[in-house]
Formats: C-alpha cells, structure tokens, sequence
C-alpha cells in the first residue's frame, strides 16, 4: 500500500493525504452529527414514554384501589 | 410499528460503507492523473449523484402527496429533502476540498458544474423556511408540496443544460466520449453509490420513524393525559400528522384549520 502511495504521480502524500482525509471526515463527521442529533432526540421520546408509563400505571393503582374500597 | 427493517438497513448500510471504504483505499487503484487525491472522488460523487437523485424522488413523494391528499408523502417528502440538503452540504464540502487540492482554488466561479450544485442547494434551502412561513399545516403541505415539483424538475434539467455548457475543466464522469473509469475504479465506485444510496435510505429511514412516533407519542399523551398536558403546536416547518386536535377545553369550532378541512384524515 505504502508503495502505491509513493507512486502517486500529482501530488505527494503528505500533501494529498490530508485533503483526502479532510474529505472523508467531513463526510463521516456530518453524518455522525446527524446520528447524534436523532440519538438526543431518541432520548427524549424515551423519557416521554417513561413519563406515560408512570401514568398509565398510577391511573391502573387508583382503579384498583377504588375497586378495593367500593362496597360489595 | 414504525422503523420495521431498521435495523437489516443499518446493518447493510454499515457493511457497505465499511466495505467501500477498505475497497477505496487497498483495491481501487491509483489515478495516473491526480494520484492519491483522486480517492475524494469516491465519497464526492456518489454523494452528489445520490442528492440530485433524492431531490427529484422528493418531487415525487410531493406529487403523490398533491394526488392522494395523504399526509404521509408529505412527511416523506420532507424528510427526503431534508437527508438530500445535508447530503447536499457533504457534496459542496468534498468538492471544494478536491478542488483545492487539484486546482489551488476552494471555489471555482466560472464552472458550470459546481455553480449549478450551489444553485441547486441554495434552492432547496428555501423549502424549509417556506414551510416554516405558513401556519396553516394544510396549505403548508400543499405549497411546499409544489415547491418541491418545481424544484425538483429544475434538477434534471439544470443537469442535462451543465453537461450541455462546451467550456469545463471540471471531469466528466459517467457517459463521456472517451470512455468513463477502468474496471476496477468503476468497480469501486458502484459500490460507493451503492454504500452512500443506503446511507441516505437508511436515514431517511430513521427521520420517518421519528417523527411518526414522536407524533404517535403526542396523540397518546393526549388521550392518557388529556389536552392540558401537550404543549400547543406551535409554528413548524415539519409536516403535521397528528389527528385533529382539540385545544384544552375542548371548544366546539376552535380546531386547527387543518382539521376543519380534513376531519376524516387518521393519524399516520
């Protein structure tokens, strides 16, 4: 690999080789960016979720509760 | 269930883009031209094959959403124009990096190709604040669903008139007279279009399912909960696809203009 990097006829690698990296970086840094961004808002559906499971089961306690001291 | 084969896409889309990566730096040969600084190309072009291609998929999506009235090609609209600006910006960046290093100039204004790229983002860049500039979600949706037919037929168009201009410096890739890449670079670079198509899929993908559920989550915290305990909708450029919703208190005839035009439209 090192070999057919040395041959590279344009522009010698420590010159290249940093526009080449430049580019791909930025590529993946964009797109990481991008995931990161829906992660934290993942994170946020989920603590909604968590939020309206804690509801749902205080409402289930209250019922059976009430169920509990309704006369028979 | 929202998201169904996200997880194959991701997978597939990860296994592509790790495979293209290894195939571009220890298979794909080097340029006898440029050398080490053509590998740009592989990343650079399949992204802006894959934006002008999503754009025109947009304009699609927006047509369909104008034939069926379902909100759901709305959202998948947007959302794919939204990937494709993105994708947009990653093609602008790469290329200016390439054409530094090949050219000496970060940007070169006499070059139809990369003046009509510009132009092409600089135009979809207005969807968003457009759509942000209507409140009625109703005709939000179908202006920007217009908005995006016309753009997206300025995209081919705008492309073929660029292949068209006599005077460039900037390389031909597919379809030129002297024949396009070798073997093995164009080897390397389907699997490139292949590996960055998924990427974009796959997040548009993700974008979709978000959405969907954050919408879902709201309608359930509404019945759970009632209507006091969801914050308003306020302005947005996102697509709506909620159920019509009744402010707190549940006023007769103070519904969203939406819902009084389109009361039958369940939530997608």
């Amino acid at each position: 690999m090192s070999a057919l990097l040395a041959a590279a006829p344009a522009l010698p690698l420590h010159t290249a080789g940093k526009y080449v990296a430049g580019a791909f970086v930025a590529f993946v840094a964009i797109v990481l960016l991008y995931v990161a961004i829906m992660a934290v808002r993942l994170q946020r559906m989920s603590r909604e979720l968590n939020e309206l499971n804690a509801a749902v089961e205080a409402r289930e306690r209250a019922e059976s509760a009430k169920r509990a001291e309704a006369p028979r | 269930m929202y998201g169904k084969g996200l997880r194959a896409l991701s997978l597939a889309t990860f296994a592509a883009l790790t495979a293209t990566f290894a195939l571009v730096f220890f298979y794909a040969p080097l340029d006898a031209d440029q050398g080490f600084i053509q590998k740009i190309f592989y990343v650079h072009v399949p992204v802006a094959i894959v934006t002008l291609c999503a754009y025109v998929v947009g304009a699609v999506f927006a047509a369909l959403h104008l034939k069926t009235r379902d909100r759901r090609w709305d959202l998948r609209s947007y959302v794919v124009i939204h990937i494709a600006l993105i994708f947009n910006i990653i093609g602008l960046l790469t290329g200016s990096i390439w054409a530094k290093a090949s050219w000496g100039h970060w940007w070169v204004w006499d070059e139809p190709t990369l003046v009509s790229f510009l132009i092409v983002f600089l135009l979809f860049a207005t969807y968003q604040p457009l759509r942000f500039s209507i409140e009625d979600p109703e005709r939000q949706a179908r202006y920007a669903s217009v908005f995006a037919i016309m753009a997206g037929a300025f995209v081919p168009l705008n492309f073929a008139a660029v292949r068209a201009a006599s005077p460039f410096v900037h390389p031909r890739v597919l379809g030129t007279a002297n024949g396009g890449l070798p073997g093995s670079m164009a080897f390397v670079f389907v699997c490139a279009l292949i590996a960055i198509g998924l990427l974009f899929a796959t997040l548009v993908a993700y974008e979709v399912a978000a959405k969907q559920t954050r919408w879902e989550l709201r309608a359930l915290r509404r019945r759970l909960l009632g209507a006091d305990a969801v914050a308003p909708l306020g302005r947005s450029a996102a697509p709506a696809l909620g159920a019509p919703e009744r402010p707190a208190g549940g006023a007769a005839g103070t519904t969203t203009p939406r819902a009084q035009r389109n009361p039958a439209e369940a939530p997608s």
